[in-house]
């Protein structure tokens, strides 16, 4: 009975747990997901939209609005109003630019306890390392495909 | 004396007295007004929140110390763990203390486990007075476990909120108090679950094992308790149990709680309850206990369950075992 020898008790005691699992509400989450993704996206467009006003142009532009965002999303996980953001709209938090902002600034602030270079420094990138590494490595495929097509 | 896993404590060591402290958001629930100090901060004056989580397991042992207007000379030894990495939390509350020190470890169910180890060293004579005592954080365990506290991500519905707070008993012969009968020691169970945000459904098994040992060894059935107490399975774990004990002829509906499913008022990103070591710590030491001093409960059964799983061990893909020690109280 205990154990992980009697294989099928397990698959059986798996199979019976799914079935009690609470269900995700998956239509919630995706309206969510998509009322505050887009929300996001709108104002980074009105950023967007008052620099091209305040004359910048090209790289400019759109460097320009991209630090605007990623500072707004420090600011926010700095006040801890981010994380209440991400719990409701998910990978609409997440998705956009101000999420990779959150999830460097987030083990910045937690590690900070552990000292300046070994706490913060170092375990900065513990979550967002992930999608720097996947984020470089698709973009050098990508980049490959182009080049040969 | 033993018969099968459980021993049985022919010289009924005593709980002569227990205190608990919880967080703020426990405050608000059933537990608010049995515990000795509801903390209006969840740092607690402290710098991080592992030093506020030694300063809560800290204080509770004082505390329970002084409720049963003994000395700290008076105390033999102190058994104590905690969630962190290398008990830290227990380790540094007893660095403050002049008695042994005892470090144990068996996830949440470090509670029932340190409770039935100090009974049997009382029982048998070693020790006079022992202090079992455990404690966690929401925050310490939330960056050991998962992620960092600030970070946007969501929380999956199965998943349970780690209670902050610590609990403590002293554990004495006499012939007042809280009367520790029996207890019986878990087996490691493992079904197989691989989930770490799905808890309840890895522990149950656990439960539902030493609980029916219990009836097994000692003769009895689920009526003839009060009140048959998990530790920390939640809502979705609480279902799986009964379910479990059910299929085996044990019908423990009736009068099954648990410490999880209870602890919270309002269930908003809990989900399924609370968990952690605090959370039975909390529970038993100040409702539990309290109630049965006053005469509500005669005869409970104690059941903590712990996951022994490492983020090591999880990210490696193991699944998770899980332990539940079983002690039997009586008033």
């Amino acid at each position: 009975m205990t154990g992980k020898s009697k294989e099928n008790y397990n698959e059986n005691y798996l199979r019976y747990i799914r079935t009690q699992d609470p269900p995700t509400q998956h239509f919630k989450n995706c309206a969510a997901a998509f009322g505050v993704g887009g929300l996001i996206c709108c104002i980074g467009q009105f950023i967007r939209i008052m620099l091209e006003y305040a004359g910048l142009t090209g790289d400019e532009l759109a460097g320009s609005t991209s630090v605007i965002l990623i500072f707004l999303g420090c600011l926010l996980t700095g006040l801890g109003v981010y994380d209440r953001i991400g719990r409701y709209a998910g990978a609409g938090s997440i998705v956009p630019i101000t999420g990779f902002a959150n999830s460097v600034t987030s083990p910045a602030i937690e590690f900070k306890t552990e000292g300046w270079i070994y706490g913060m420094a170092a375990k900065m990138f513990t979550v967002a390392g992930a999608i720097v590494v996947f984020g470089v490595f698709s973009g050098v495929l990508v980049g490959l495909l182009y080049y040969f097509i | 004396m033993k018969k099968g896993n459980t021993v049985f404590f022919k010289n009924a060591p005593r709980i002569i007295s227990f205190a608990a402290i919880c967080g703020t958001k426990e405050k608000e629930g059933v537990i608010g007004e049995f515990a000795d100090i509801a903390l209006d901060d969840d740092m607690y004056g402290e710098s991080t929140y592992e030093k506020a989580e030694c300063k809560m397991l800290t204080n509770t042992i004082a505390l329970a110390i002084d409720k049963a207007s003994l000395k700290e000379k008076d105390v033999d030894v102190m058994l104590s763990g905690d969630l962190l990495n290398q008990i830290i939390s227990a380790s540094f509350a007893a660095r403050d203390y002049n008695f042994p020190f005892l470090g144990v470890y068996s996830a949440c169910s470090t509670m029932s486990e340190s409770i039935m180890l100090s009974a049997m060293m009382v029982n048998a004579g070693y020790v006079k007075r022992a202090v079992a005592a455990t404690g966690s954080h929401f925050a310490s365990a939330e960056r050991q476990y998962r992620y960092p506290l600030e970070l946007g991500c969501t929380r999956p519905p199965q998943s349970q909120w780690t209670v902050t707070g610590a609990g403590g008993c002293v554990i004495a012969e006499g012939k007042e108090g809280i009367k520790i009968v029996s207890a019986t020691m878990g087996r490691v169970c493992d079904y197989g679950v691989t989930d770490v945000n799905n808890m309840g459904a890895a522990m149950a098994p656990a439960a539902a094992d030493t609980i029916m040992q219990h009836f097994k060894d000692t003769g009895t059935s689920p009526c003839d308790y009060d009140m048959i107490l998990t530790g920390d399975l939640g809502a979705l774990g609480s279902r799986i149990v009964k379910d479990l004990t059910w299929e085996k002829g044990y019908d423990i509906s009736e009068n099954h709680v648990d410490c999880g499913e209870i602890v919270y008022n309002v269930i908003e990103n809990e989900f399924q309850g609370g968990s952690g070591a605090g959370c039975s710590a909390v529970v038993l030491n100040s409702y539990v206990l309290s109630k049965m001093r006053a005469g509500l409960y005669k005869r409970i059964l104690f059941a903590a369950t712990g996951a022994l799983l490492s983020t090591v061990s999880s990210g490696q893909g193991e699944s998770i075992p899980c332990i539940s020690h079983l002690v039997e109280l009586e008033y």
